[in-house]
């Protein structure tokens, strides 16, 4: 069978200890018996390992942080596109896929694909507005609540006792035991991420976790259940495996059908011993994890690029259990020209 | 008293519970035990082919077995029919 070629863009090349999922996604587009895929990577910092693994990479391109805003974005990704025509674009960080979404017309002008959530759905389902989420569809979620100033902790811990979490808008969460615990947590992500910081309830249980893909008409694309093996001290998984868990899927199907998502999402849960679920978070993304969809049998990230160029998709109905993924650490020697002429042109 | 049907045992002893990715390994005995549990023989039957292969006093026995019968369970590997 002939490929099609195809050249996508991708962020979160950051294949770190707390990677992002841009990595994984360009593996599962590798391995597409459809596509020829050519990568051009978006990085914001010169030392994103997928920067430097050409195997997978064809060439990157540094773009703004999105707190320049989707103007100066634009004015990137246009010079970035007519030096490589690109056909679809994935975003893979929380904290950017905002401006994306308001540029996402604009990318469109460009000839540039993506398949994003839409700004309800994004908001929806924000940590912040998780209580309302559930209310609405009909899921169970720790009680949460958005705060602004320390002294708030004191107040929830008095209802929900400790242990409770402490998050950030976008990333990070602590687990913390004691006031003093909350507050350094309340304070760190504060200066990261900025308020509201949230609380949440804790509940205790088996965290599992979704990978999936929405159609934005309702239908799920694909879902695979995975459960973490080997967490790292940042809680990133790494090492999982898959799960034969109908109710999960169910839930998972749930949420697609009613919010009629669209792109790829990571749901975050906690199964309690009495086997009720409890939704965590819904980020509005593929995650790190992605790659064990592709060796389980369902490759999400070719999906999502089939959906971004607007081809029919079948969904998937089943995976294998029982694959299991395991990271790993990996030197890449490089020149140091290569990491001069990023820096000097911004591009390598 | 079955297996659950999410779980899968390999010749080796090795037990995975699809459902919850927990594994476990079992010891030899361990695993013909829990052969036999899938081969839907009763407590009583076990313990007598247990009685049967092995040097072992009826008490040992019924302890034994009774402590691992309740592990197995607490593990979600078998379940009450």
């Amino acid at each position: 069978m002939n490929k099609t070629e195809v050249t996508v863009a991708a962020t979160g090349l950051n294949n770190t200890d707390n990677p992002g999922p841009g990595i994984p996604f360009i593996r599962g587009l590798k391995d597409s018996k459809e596509f020829q895929a050519r990568i051009i990577g978006l990085a914001y910092e010169n030392l994103e390992p997928g920067i430097y693994m050409k195997e997978l990479v064809d060439k990157s391109y540094h773009i703004p942080y999105p707190t320049a805003g989707s103007d100066v974005l634009l004015k990137r990704l246009e010079y970035i596109n007519g030096e490589e025509k690109i056909d679809v674009l994935i975003p893979n960080f929380d904290a950017e896929l905002y401006t994306f979404m308001k540029a996402s017309k604009k990318l469109g002008d460009m000839g540039i694909k993506t398949f994003l959530p839409t700004l309800e759905q994004f908001e929806e389902r924000q940590k912040a507005n998780l209580n309302e989420f559930g209310k609405k569809h009909g899921i169970d979620v720790p009680f949460g609540k958005t705060a602004t100033a320390e002294s708030e902790i004191k107040v929830f811990a008095k209802e929900y006792n400790y242990p409770i979490y402490v998050k950030g808008k976008y990333y990070d969460a602590y687990s913390v035991y004691d006031y003093d615990e909350a507050k350094e947590a309340f304070n760190k992500i504060a200066a990261k991420w900025g308020f509201p910081v949230i609380l949440q309830q804790c509940v205790s249980g088996n965290e599992v976790n979704v990978v999936a893909l929405g159609d934005g008409k309702g239908n799920m694309v694909g879902a695979v259940a995975m459960r973490k093996l080997y967490i790292t001290d940042k809680g990133k998984a790494w090492a999982g495996v898959t799960l034969a868990d109908r109710k999960l899927i169910e839930i998972t199907e749930k949420i697609i059908g009613e919010t009629k998502w669209r792109g790829g999402m990571e749901l975050e849960l906690i199964k309690d011993k009495n086997g009720k679920y409890y939704l965590l978070e819904i980020n509005p993304r593929l995650p790190a994890w992605v790659y064990l969809s592709v060796g389980a049998g369902q490759n999400l990230p070719e999906a999502l690029t089939k959906l971004a160029l607007g081809l029919k998709v079948e969904p998937y109905d089943k995976y294998e259990v029982g694959k299991i993924f395991i990271r790993y650490s990996y030197d890449i020697i490089t020149d140091i020209n290569e990491f001069e002429k990023l820096s000097l042109y911004a591009e390598l | 008293m079955k297996l659950n049907r999410m779980v899968a045992i390999s010749e080796t002893g090795f037990v995975f519970d699809a459902e919850t990715g927990d594994s476990y390994s079992l010891n030899p005995l361990g695993l013909n035990i829990v052969e036999m549990i899938k081969n839907r023989m009763s407590v009583e039957d076990i313990k007598e082919r247990l009685a049967k292969e092995y040097e072992v006093t009826h008490e040992t026995l019924d302890k034994s077995l009774d402590d691992f019968i309740w592990s197995l369970k607490g593990f979600n590997i078998i379940e009450n029919e």
